[in-house]
């Protein structure tokens, strides 16, 4: 496993969530490290989504304390700009914006939020898009690029803020079979570059690879969080072994 | 040819019918419109002739500008001639900028001083001598700058979460689109001096830009919240995520594809908003139409009234076929970038 620091850049004490009536996340627990990748995989309805989007307050939790780099994250907009500003998150619908080009994806947050000034935001584009493999699509529009390179372009968008944190939600679920790889390929290399990540996501193969632990989610709850070896080789709970003989097959 | 045209009986007849009606309507606009037309002479000349088209020729100033002072006209002309090269600058994206709204908002500011006078050694000519296409031009130009941020400000009060900007935003709409706009600008003209107090008097003019503003609010408004529910929920959630607050993910991420999503619509009600500013005449203004209809009233001339509304007809036609036009080489410009 990659190189990993003792200091949580993330706490999340007792968190509780409810959509309405339903209890979305129960009681979490969650302290990451930095440099630390995490892998989070559970039944859909689980809350897995809703755990990382609470970390970056697209959802707001209800009770309990969530800690981002020694930011807490309060109602509070500054708090929640704070915050942001060291996160960055890919969606499973990628969710680029479809009025812009790829450079534009890239450059509007950092010139908008950063106030960067726009050469050289457009040269960070650049050097990130160099990055996910795709520097000659920078002045096309996102509906004219495939599902795989639209997701790294959404990749290369969120590195442009130069975060300290990745949140990944199913990146991968969107996707065609043969274009799941070019995506895990670049998750791949920013895990080997120190990058604090948390994926929401079903590829196993990948978990093994770069995961430092990985979480089983239910209901909710957290159930069970172990290694990769001892998580795949020898789950402890029961409804972990229910799920991985599922995917598994 | 004979599938579409004899594929039935009944079909046989109406082609039959409809050839009739045209064969005989052809020659007899033909004769009325050319060859019994009169083109030069006085009005003795267009007594039981055809299309008495001198008519126009004479009177052609007059539609154009109205009562403004004959010897002032090259003022309403440059006026004209001055919006219209501001329409044509800005229609290529490209010229979208800061740069073009600072020059619309100096060309009517320029616009609005060249017609009223009375500074620069112009003679000063007061709104009511005003008329023409420069006021159908300048109240269809100003009630849709005017409308269109104050439409967008209602579309997202609608849609907020606070109950006092919702309802707010719903009342104003659901009022001001239950009323014709007949009423509302009576209410304007004459009801708003009433409740002033006394002393305080605002321009006819005004009072009808007022009016037609609030009226294509309300319409602008409903068709751009249309467009606001479009845009995937997604979009501002990746803008808040990357850390852009609520105005900048509103404007920069949400509306614009909110707005091309709803160009159709959008071109709709600017067609309206143009036509409308023909109503302003039940309060006394000159605008184009009512131009045409106080030349139709001198009794020099045998009143030739198809003549003249076909002249303006086809005024009102050039600039609402430009505008569909223009929406829908937008529409095509932009659908690459709409999802």
């Amino acid at each position: 496993m990659s190189q990993t620091s003792n200091a949580p850049i993330i706490r999340m004490n007792s968190v509780h969530k409810w959509f309405d009536e339903y209890h979305a996340l129960r009681n979490i627990d969650l302290n990451v490290r930095e440099g630390e990748k995490l892998v989070i995989c559970g039944p859909s309805g689980s809350g897995k989504s809703t755990l990382i989007r609470c970390i970056n307050a697209l959802e707001n939790h209800d009770e309990g304390d969530i800690t981002v780099n020694g930011n807490t994250l309060t109602r509070d907009l500054k708090s929640i700009n704070d915050i942001r500003r060291d996160i960055g998150m890919v969606f499973q619908s990628f969710n680029l914006f479809p009025h812009l080009t790829v450079l534009e994806n890239c450059t509007l947050a950092p010139v908008q939020v950063k106030k960067t000034p726009l050469g050289k935001a457009a040269e960070t584009a650049r050097h990130y898009l160099e990055r996910v493999k795709i520097p000659e699509q920078a002045d096309k529009f996102p509906g004219q690029l495939s599902g795989g390179q639209q997701q790294r372009v959404a990749i290369a968008r969120a590195l442009c803020m130069e975060p300290k944190i990745m949140l990944f939600d199913e990146p991968t679920s969107a996707l065609d079979t043969e274009m799941v790889k070019e995506v895990l390929d670049i998750m791949v290399s920013l895990a080997g570059e120190g990058m604090t990540m948390l994926c929401v996501t079903h590829e196993m193969g990948f978990a093994r690879k770069v995961a430092d632990r990985v979480i089983f989610m239910d209901e909710g709850q957290i159930i069970e969080i172990n290694d990769p070896t001892s998580f795949f080789d020898n789950p402890q709970h029961e409804r972990t072994r229910a799920f991985l003989s599922q995917i598994m097959h | 040819m004979r599938e579409i045209f004899f594929s039935d009986l009944a079909s046989a007849m109406t082609t039959l019918i409809l050839a009739v009606v045209i064969l005989t309507a052809v020659p007899q606009i033909l004769s009325w419109a050319i060859f019994d037309s009169v083109w030069t002479g006085d009005p003795a000349a267009c007594v039981d002739a055809g299309a008495c088209w001198s008519f126009l020729g004479e009177k052609h100033p007059f539609i154009l500008f109205g009562i403004y002072p004959p010897d002032e006209r090259w003022r309403p002309l440059v006026v004209i001639l001055l919006l219209i090269a501001l329409a044509l600058w800005t229609l290529p994206t490209a010229h979208w900028t800061r740069r073009t709204l600072y020059l619309w908002i100096a060309g009517v500011f320029t616009a609005l001083l060249l017609m009223r006078g009375g500074v620069f050694g112009l003679q000063h000519v007061p709104t009511a001598d005003w008329g023409g296409l420069p006021v159908t031009l300048l109240l269809t130009v100003l009630s849709l700058a005017i409308s269109f941020p104050f439409a967008i400000v209602l579309a997202l009060g609608r849609q907020s979460k606070l109950r006092i900007f919702s309802w707010a935003s719903i009342g104003f709409i659901e009022i001001v689109r239950g009323l014709p706009l007949l009423s509302l600008l009576f209410i304007t003209s004459i009801m708003l001096p009433l409740m002033l107090p006394e002393g305080i008097t605002i321009d006819n003019l005004l009072r009808a830009l007022a009016a037609l503003t609030i009226y294509a609010a309300a319409f602008l408004a409903e068709v751009i919240r249309g467009g606001l529910q479009g845009v995937n929920t997604g979009q501002a959630e990746a803008a808040r995520a990357l850390g852009m607050r609520w105005v900048q993910t509103t404007r920069l991420i949400v509306l614009p594809q909110a707005i091309r999503k709803v160009i159709p619509p959008l071109t709709n009600t600017v067609v309206v908003v143009v036509k409308n500013t023909s109503l302003v005449l039940v309060i006394g203004l000159f605008d184009l139409l009512s131009a045409g209809r106080a030349a139709l009233s001198d009794p020099d001339w045998p009143a030739p009234y198809a003549e003249t509304y076909l002249f303006i007809a086809v005024i009102y036609f050039a600039i609402c076929f430009g505008i569909s036009r223009y929406s829908l080489w937008l529409e095509k410009k932009f659908e690459q970038g709409v999802q």
